[in-house]
């Protein structure tokens, strides 16, 4: 399913197509470009009607956007929810997605996030007007901080794999501080692909550790890749197999003493607080996840957020501006000579920091320890029902997921993408597939706190039916998903020929 | 724990199916010394009601002065039709992740494969990816991107014009601090002429078969429109690709597009079509660029695709691209884009449309210019530059920060004190004028620099 080498043309549209399926409560709907008809719009500007060639020379302007969409209101409003009936997300199934941990996102922190008073604020008041948000802004620093032992955070990154960005890019620094970049970073063969990404734009080499045969890391092995030129390990715990490294303490002391830092991927803090804080295991620093952990909504891919926590070591390297406190008054500093600098324009996704801090404010302490038992609960009960109809990669009790894999079904034909597929007729989104890269056709499952036992129940019927369908009917399941707007869609030709854009139909005659 | 279903039976079952007898049974791969200090010091949690009246109380001590703020600088206060929040709100749409399963995320699907469209039709390429997390990264991608189609070249010349924190995150993305030469990037900063442009003489004169990439902000950080073409030619003709970064968006709806004045990268801040300024963030960065770069840009992109039966589809592709299978050879780390900003930006313009978008455009340079008009008439006033501006400009005066903090403190921002990022431009504002300011509203800021 690899692409072509070859110079890409950008086809037109694969047209001829049917239409979608048409009964009951599915609706078709064609591209927004194709309601549009000359003439009609959903929108009133008052004073738009000036002669721009008064204020700007006729040179520098361009005539309307042919093919921009032209339509009513209603039209709008139409169009968007009939695409949106084509989703599925955590509001209407269990949406068991292992390592992105897809947990209810509060309404009530959609509505806060929406209060003028933070959604109308332009970032670039003066300080002293916008006190409430940067009271927020210091008291949410501090709250992960406490959740993660760490001694100071940063706010600013849009997103985990720019926090991964922002950690890397502090370690370089403190390197070269004490007189090396080094070159190396270690990277267990288990990690999110954005681990050696990161690493890989920070100018390091990444030299991959293997896991044991119990999938955990071992000291020994990493104090045998340890060398001078090794700047940092960055490791997931728990891992992506959803087990928690025993040796984390034990590793990260390999790590330190020949000199290089512990990277902390905080990608599956939900299996965490309460249990193990990451300062405590020797991290220096880490990401953490709000659109993980935190509820913030996941929202199709983004927006997302994602903080950064560093020990004292690398307190000189964070960001700015950094918020400090003059008395009574909070502001925002430049004054720390040895920052990496700034990763995104002004303090990171403000709105996603909302919504973090008022989930943290209805949990408090002892209500996050309960998600995190109660996470764990739910990935061990499934892992328990499922683990003699399906292999488990690694035996024995899991953190917040259980990575299950297709070994046992080839003889049936039947494959880890087929048993994903089959999974949405049943209404449940997929798990993760074929990742971790270790497991040969993983399942990845992770259940999350907030869904209830009937429900876990009707998704692991649904895996248990799945697997006696791919021993008595496996064309059912191969041939799935049948219950959904469409089929499944022919990726190596979309690759291969990519249309990535409508084209007018003026122009496409062209 | 309202958000937490399981009753004290359920935890009793499970944990018999298990086959354990207590929740901490599931912990014990936990080194028990990392267990007992792993106490979370944070109060007790509250009620919804509680939680609102704390938010409440933090919005308040803000003092959002829309409509009498006339700070633009990289964020724009604009209107947003209805609509827009209503489908936000779909909870289809924003509880959903990255459409890793395409049968059951035709939505997110359809609705980025449009957005590509219309972020495309507005910078005028052929091609744009799902969405970067801001305008800001997404120019410091936009600049890592130029290395990899330049592979012979280290330089890469930034216009002091282009938003001082773009600048910043280019330089923080570019830094491999202390690197070896074969990750060098040189950066270089080009002046600004007296007209407010950057400096065409001294562009002409620095670039080289050695540039990677010319990077200029469109309209630039002083709301001057650049002489694009020009800088484009130039640009071409030592084999330098034109990246061109815009913060109002809004502009492009009027101003003639990136691509058609030579621009191999376009990227821009999405937020001022239908996203609040949310103190900063989320935004999103819109990103564009030539077909024949398509396999070198970093994001998600969606394509068309048909099923077994020939109906359309949209599913993610060129993923052989992207971190997840090409890891430390990929494009980028990046692995979402800003999904439910870019679906806001894909509401707005289809609802603003083809007309409204331009008319919009044509309000807004045409209520900045009357407001600088009557500024300048004060004959307190100057224009600190002479080129065409769209709806943010830079006026010079004696005092202007006294001034300034004096209507502050009576509820009128007068724009941003220009010192603070370009300590050359002593006495000057930079003011934005958009369609929320109503003329109760200008002249309010009238009077208050009339002082």
């Amino acid at each position: 399913m690899s692409d072509s080498p070859d110079s890409v043309t950008l086809p037109r549209s694969h047209a001829p197509t049917r239409p979608r399926k048409q009964a009951g409560l599915l609706l078709d709907e064609p591209l927004i470009f194709e309601r549009s008809r000359p003439g009609r719009r959903g929108f009133a500007v008052p004073g738009g009607d000036a002669d721009p060639g008064a204020f700007l020379p006729a040179e520098l302007l361009r005539e309307p956007i042919e093919g921009f969409p032209e339509v009513s209101e209603p039209e709008v409003l139409r169009h968007f929810l009939r695409l949106s009936q084509w989703n599925l997300g955590t509001a209407t199934t269990l949406y068991p997605l292992g390592s992105c941990t897809m947990k209810y996102n509060p309404v009530a922190n959609e509505a806060v996030a929406r209060l003028p008073g933070f959604a109308a604020l332009h970032p670039l008041v003066p300080d002293h007007d916008a006190q409430g948000a940067l009271e927020l802004i210091w008291e949410l620093e501090r709250m992960l901080a406490e959740i993660s032992g760490m001694d100071a955070v940063s706010l600013q990154p849009a997103a985990g794999a720019q926090g991964e960005l922002t950690g890397m890019k502090m370690i370089r620094a403190y390197h070269v501080d004490r007189g090396r970049a080094r070159r190396k970073v270690l990277i267990p063969a288990s990690a999110h692909g954005t681990n050696p990404a990161s690493a890989a734009l920070c100018g390091y080499s990444t030299v991959q550790v293997e896991g044991n045969p119990t999938g955990l890391i071992e000291a020994a092995a990493v104090r045998r890749a340890m060398d001078d030129d090794v700047a940092a390990l960055m490791i997931t715990n728990p891992n992506t197999l959803g087990l928690f490294e025993r040796e984390i303490v034990q590793v990260a002391e390999a790590v330190h003493e020949r000199g290089g830092l512990v990277y902390l991927d905080g990608a599956n803090l939900n299996a965490l607080i309460g249990v193990a804080k990451p300062a405590h295991m020797g991290a220096d620093v880490m990401q953490i996840n709000l659109h993980k952990t935190f509820s913030t909504p996941h929202g199709g891919g983004g927006p997302g957020s994602g903080p950064v926590a560093v020990r004292d070591v690398l307190l000189p390297y964070l960001p700015t501006p950094r918020l400090v406190r003059a008395g009574e008054q909070l502001r925002w500093s430049d004054d720390f000579p040895k920052s990496i600098g700034r990763v995104r324009s002004f303090y990171g996704n403000f709105g996603m920091l909302v919504r973090a801090y008022a989930y943290i404010l209805a949990l408090g302490g002892d209500g996050l320890t309960q998600v995190t038992r109660m996470a764990v609960l739910s990935a061990n009960y499934i892992r328990r029902r499922l683990e003699d109809a399906y292999h488990l990669a690694f035996p024995g009790t899991c953190m917040h997921e259980c990575v299950f894999s297709d070994k046992g079904f080839e003889a049936t034909g039947v494959k880890t993408l087929d048993i994903a597929k089959r999974l949405l007729d049943h209404g449940f989104y997929a798990p993760t597939i074929y990742f971790p890269l270790v497991v040969s056709g993983a399942i990845m499952i992770e259940p999350t706190e907030t869904e209830s036992k009937e429900t876990l129940d009707e998704f692991i019927d649904a895996m248990l039916a799945i697997a006696r369908e791919a021993r008595e009917t496996p064309d059912v399941v191969r041939n799935a998903p049948t219950q959904t707007p469409i089929g499944r869609l022919d990726e190596a030709r979309a690759a291969r020929r990519p249309v990535l854009r409508w084209t007018p139909k003026s122009s496409a005659e062209s | 724990m309202r958000y937490l279903p399981h009753t004290n039976d359920d935890v009793r079952t499970m944990l018999a199916r298990i086959g354990v007898g207590d929740i901490s049974d599931l912990f014990t791969d936990v080194p028990a010394d990392l267990r007992a200090r792993a106490t979370v010091a944070l109060p007790p949690g509250l009620s919804e009601q509680e939680v609102r009246a704390r938010l409440e109380q933090l919005a308040a001590r803000n003092r959002a002065v829309a409509p009498r703020c006339f700070l633009g600088a990289g964020a724009y206060p604009h209107f947003v039709p209805a609509v827009v929040d209503q489908v936000l709100q779909r909870a289809e749409f924003y509880s959903a992740y990255t459409p890793y399963q395409p049968e059951v995320s035709q939505g997110t699907l359809q609705a980025i494969f449009e957005f590509q469209t219309l972020v495309a039709m507005l910078l005028e390429m052929d091609v744009a990816n799902a969405s970067m997390y801001d305008g800001a990264s997404a120019a410091a991608e936009a600049v890592l991107m130029a290395l990899r189609i330049r592979p012979k070249r280290s330089r890469v010349i930034l216009s002091r014009a282009l938003h001082p924190q773009y600048r910043d995150v280019i330089r923080t993305y570019a830094a491999v601090a202390g690197g070896d030469a074969a990750h060098r990037i040189d950066l270089v900063e080009a002046p600004v002429s007296n007209d407010g442009r950057t400096d065409p003489e001294w562009l002409a004169g620095a670039l080289s078969d050695e540039t990677a990439a010319v990077v200029v902000g469109y309209p630039n950080f002083f709301g001057v429109v650049e002489d694009l073409g020009s800088i484009g030619a130039l640009a071409q003709a030592h084999g330098a690709l034109l990246i061109t970064t815009t913060t109002e968006a809004l502009a492009l709806g009027l101003l003639k597009p990136p691509g058609a004045c030579g621009a191999d990268i376009a990227v821009a801040e999405g937020q001022s079509l239908g996203v609040p300024m949310s103190y900063g963030g989320p935004g999103v960065g819109l990103f564009a660029t030539r077909t024949d770069f398509v396999r070198m840009m970093p994001g998600r992109l969606v394509g068309e695709a048909v099923d077994g039966v020939g109906r359309r589809g949209f599913v993610l592709t060129l993923a052989t691209r992207e971190q997840h299978i090409r890891r430390e050879k990929a494009t980028s780390n990046i692995c979402t884009n800003q999904g439910l900003v870019a679906l806001a930006v894909t509401v707005y313009l289809s609802t603003v449309g083809k007309a409204g978008l331009r008319e919009l455009a044509i309000a807004n340079t045409a209520a900045a210019h009357r407001v600088a008009e009557r500024l300048v008439q004060t004959g307190r006033w100057h224009q600190q530059f002479s080129a065409p501006f769209f709806n943010e400009f830079v006026v010079r005066g004696a005092n202007a920060e006294g001034v300034w903090k004096t209507a502050n403190s009576r509820g009128v921002l007068a724009g941003l004190p220009l010192r603070y990022w370009y300590p050359e431009f002593g006495d000057a504002l930079l003011l934005c004028v958009t369609e929320m300011h109503d003329s109760a509203a200008a002249d309010a800021l009238v009077v208050e620099l009339s002082q």
